[in-house]
């Protein structure tokens, strides 16, 4: 018998084309980014290891809690006080985690965790009125701006919000059991602003 | 609801903490302590009305632990502090 070949599949993916990207509307727009590498670091921030790390991330790691750094299609998300989540585009998580754990030399670990999660983005104008429908956290642009993210709840699952930008744009990262759900949740939170424009 | 300042990621909701019980809890060393230490070590807890130093983790948070100290007839948190910090003085 032939070997299974894994073949990497959004949790969304048996969800029709249509139904996976909503883009039409300035005030609220949602769309999956599916299959995103994601690798879990974890180290000493304050070790010549970190050092290494940034020299092969082409950025350094945050330095304060709940905040992201990021260039080029690559970004590093605070995760604890030893630990981040390096996002970086699909397909690149195994040329990336292999020259990490050459920085890392044994002073840290990296781990592929791409398949666990998938990313929805939500963007527009009223992006942050969908979000504070479900989430706990204070979204107001004087507390959470571009650049900083937060694990959290969201209607009851559980995310690492990053915000991207100022549209306000976010990247909604959730467990893939729970990616279905929460897509057609956002969709439904989503409806009324919508409408109204 | 409580509304938890987690000494990583600042004011966060009661929902995403779990509580894990009273905090400066000393393990006696097994074979030197009486059958009453160990006793007391496993089983007994000081149940305060009023300042209560307690352990919680940030479960959906940073996965962190550290500790409060709550005052249990108000719920008013009168101190936070991390695991490897001491019991703050004057409270």
């Amino acid at each position: 018998m032939a070997d299974a070949v894994p073949v990497a599949r959004s949790p969304l993916a048996h969800l029709p084309e249509a139904a996976r990207e909503m883009r039409d509307d300035l005030a609220v727009s949602l769309r999956e980014r599916p299959l995103l590498g994601l690798l879990n670091l974890r180290l000493d921030a304050a070790s010549e290891a970190a050092q290494r790390v940034k020299a092969a991330l082409g950025f350094g790691l945050p330095g304060e809690p709940n905040r992201a750094t990021g260039e080029g299609g690559r970004s590093a998300l605070w995760l604890g006080p030893d630990e981040y989540l390096v996002v970086t585009e699909p397909g690149g998580e195994a040329a990336l985690a292999r020259s990490l754990a050459e920085a890392l030399q044994d002073r840290g670990a990296v781990t592929d965790v791409s398949d666990g999660r998938t990313a929805i983005e939500i963007a527009g104008s009223r992006a942050r009125d969908v979000l504070a429908t479900g989430c706990s956290l204070d979204l107001h642009p004087r507390v959470f701006r571009a650049g900083q993210c937060a694990q959290s709840g969201l209607a009851k699952a559980r995310i690492i919000l990053h915000q991207i930008d100022d549209r306000p744009g976010y990247r909604v990262f959730v467990e893939r059991s729970h990616a279905e759900y929460l897509w057609l949740w956002l969709m439904d939170a989503a409806a009324e602003y919508r409408a109204a424009t | 609801m409580l509304l938890i300042p987690c000494p990583w990621c600042g004011p966060r909701e009661e929902g995403e903490f779990a509580p894990g019980g009273e905090g400066h809890i000393r393990r006696p060393e097994p074979q030197a302590a009486s059958d009453q230490d160990w006793a007391e070590y496993l089983y007994y807890r000081t149940n305060p009305k009023g300042l209560h130093f307690e352990r919680w983790v940030h479960a959906a948070g940073c996965r962190r632990w550290f500790n409060v100290a709550r005052d249990t007839v108000t719920h008013e948190i009168r101190a936070v502090y991390k695991m490897s910090e001491n019991r703050p003085e004057g409270l």
